[in-house]
């Protein structure tokens, strides 16, 4: 037994609180509490700071945030790098886009002079000489029908497209490619068909929502606050995921696919699973962000969204779901702030970022605080 | 006679053109600990890699306990009961050595039994009581990274009992492990023999003599000769193919 006790001395271990030094204590800290100052951030910090207009903003972004959490889960633990997030940002948003659309239209009396007669048709469809409403268009005037249809679809849509991929073993790069091309597919059957779906122009002039307006002051508050909190409760259950037993498999999927196997787990359904759980997040945050802006565009469902999420949880940390959330911020802040400043110098620093980051901070801020405590275990 | 736990008959693969196993019949006894030698390319590896479904067989069957593992995926012949080591360790690095046990636990391996499965006190206790026969009960927070070679074929076979198989494919145990360490394993592998069948493959005769309770002697995918261990080493042929070198 010489031998393994010897080898178990090369273990430090964890001296009492008299000896850490200042900024372990402060990392310490930090990791403890990371969701609670995150908590205190979005609900305290953010709305006193800003006025009404940042605080849109600060909303729009963390509708984002919802897809770099998901893909926290889903390429940092699960292995999967889905470069097709914006598929179900999208559909989250133009489902809630179609409610809305056909509450506005049976509030506006000039609709019902058109169409033929059944329910009112929304405006781009008689546009495009499209006078009766399409049966899948119909149950989406139901809020209760169009919120279960945002939760249920785009996950239910995950699950079968991953675990179809990942039964046939097809995985890896070959998976992102598969994305990165429904991404593509997405946005181009949504600007083909106009008439259904708005185009290019998208789906537009939401103004209420249940009878509420979402472009008073009062309903920015309102919306600012509901996505804070149900991101905070998606942060939540991604961190009870990853601690469960399910999360260490995940980690052994990622690590030794080939091996876990031979422990009796089926891969394919766990990652099936996480993509699926990824893609929820994603719906949800797609949601949220048609209340914000009022309208659903292709834009924000093609390829350059999607990587753009990709960057937003590389560069907080793909391993720290707080640090997507951060990422996503300062990510987002920085864009606002360069496009309204330096016009068409935006897509090039994200492709910058695509680069750097991942060259120098592969594991985005979250890894620097990482990197610290570690220095700093050493130097004592 | 006792209860075969495993038939395997008219097995045949062949990867190219390539026969690797050849019309092959391998039996294994409940509670037989029996050894696979053989020379390099012999076909022991692949063996087992159809017995646990790594590889499909091309022809023949594999009957486990009732079960017709060659129709079965990986996880479900994993289930039924079949344990496998792999020839170079293979454990989950990014874990704890006691997450590696624990996601060996045997039950709850669906999704949703993963997401709400319980540490309780029953599989805390079999991780504590599987960690000390591997001799890593002081290393339980350790990421398995960090262990050394040895430590990590102990760890992987501490996985395979945390699963209780009650058949344990074992390929090379011992290989790149101290002589201590080899001794160790040795006992180690005999305690664990206890109720149930072990196939193992070994290249170490010392080794081989110390454990084996019958031993089966592979040449170019075919069933050179089987046996005891003294049967096996006076075998002529296998004098020529094998031990003579």
């Amino acid at each position: 037994m010489k031998d393994i006790s010897l080898a178990s001395s090369g273990v430090r271990a964890g001296l009492p609180g008299t000896s850490m030094t200042f900024a372990r204590k402060a990392t310490a800290f930090v990791d403890r509490y990371a969701w609670a100052i995150l908590a205190l951030l979005l609900l305290v910090a953010i709305p006193v700071l800003s006025g009404t207009f940042r605080l849109g903003l600060f909303a729009k972004y963390l509708s984002f945030a919802f897809c770099a959490a998901g893909l926290v889960l889903t390429w940092g633990y699960g292995g999967i790098l889905s470069l097709g997030q914006g598929i179900f940002f999208g559909l989250g948003s133009y489902m809630m886009a179609m409610y809305m659309k056909l509450e506005a239209t049976s509030a506006d009396p000039a609709a019902s002079v058109f169409g033929a007669g059944g329910p009112p048709v929304p405006d781009f469809m008689t546009w495009n000489s499209i006078d009766t409403l399409p049966w899948w268009w119909a149950p989406f005037e139901h809020v209760w029908f169009a919120l279960a249809a945002i939760v249920i679809l785009p996950t239910l849509l995950a699950f079968v497209l991953a675990y179809a991929n990942f039964r046939k073993r097809v995985g890896g790069v070959y998976f992102s490619i598969v994305t990165l091309a429904l991404a593509s597919i997405a946005s181009i059957v949504i600007i083909g068909q106009q008439g259904y779906t708005g185009g290019i122009n998208g789906i537009t002039n939401l103004p209420v929502f249940m009878a509420h307006s979402v472009q008073s002051d009062t309903a920015v508050y309102v919306l600012y606050y509901v996505s804070a909190c149900l991101l905070l409760a998606a942060v939540l259950a991604g961190r009870f995921i990853l601690r469960s037993r399910l999360g260490k498999v995940l980690v052994a999927i990622r690590d030794r696919e080939d091996r876990i196997r031979f422990s009796g787990y089926d891969p394919a359904l766990f990652k099936g699973f996480i993509f699926a759980v990824a893609a929820l997040f994603s719906a949800i945050g797609g949601a949220l962000f048609t209340m914000q802006v009022g309208f659903a565009s292709p834009s924000v469902c093609g390829i350059v969204p999607s990587i753009e999420m990709v960057i937003y949880a590389a560069v907080g940390g793909r391993l720290s779901l707080v640090g997507a959330v951060y990422g996503t911020l300062l990510v987002g802040v920085a864009k606002s702030f360069l496009s309204e400043h330096f016009v068409g110098f935006w897509m090039y620093l994200i492709g910058a970022l695509f680069i750097l980051v991942p060259m120098f901070l592969p594991k985005g801020l979250a890894g620097v605080l990482d990197r610290f405590r570690e220095h700093h275990g050493e130097a004592q | 006679m006792s209860q075969m736990i495993l038939e395997v008959q008219n097995l045949g693969v062949s990867f190219d053109g390539f026969k690797a196993i050849d019309d092959l019949n391998f039996y294994v006894e409940e509670n037989e600990l029996h050894v696979v030698i053989g020379p390099n390319g012999a076909g022991k590896t692949t063996l087992l890699d159809m017995i646990c479904g790594k590889t499909k067989p091309t022809t023949g069957t594999i009957a486990f306990k009732g079960h017709n593992l060659e129709r079965m995926l990986e996880y479900q012949i994993t289930r039924a009961g079949v344990g496998r080591k792999f020839q170079n360790p293979l454990v989950y690095e990014d874990l704890t050595v006691s997450e590696n046990l624990e996601i060996s636990y045997p039950k709850k391996r669906d999704v949703f039994g993963s997401l709400f499965f319980k540490r309780d006190e029953t599989v805390l206790e079999e991780i504590q009581r599987v960690a000390e026969m591997i001799f890593l009960a002081d290393q339980l927070d350790r990421k398995s990274a960090l262990l050394s070679h040895g430590q990590k074929q102990w760890l992987e076979i501490g996985m395979l009992l945390m699963q209780d198989p009650q058949l344990l494919l074992l390929d090379e145990p011992v290989a790149g492990m101290s002589a201590r360490e080899r001794e160790l394993t040795g006992a180690l592998l005999r305690k664990i023999a206890e109720g149930r069948s072990v196939v193992v493959i070994e290249h170490d005769m010392e080794f081989v003599k110390s454990v084996a309770h019958k031993v089966t002697v592979l040449h170019q995918g075919k069933k050179l000769a089987e046996g005891s261990m003294e049967s096996v080493q006076s075998d002529p042929r296998v004098i020529e193919v094998y031990l003579g070198h």
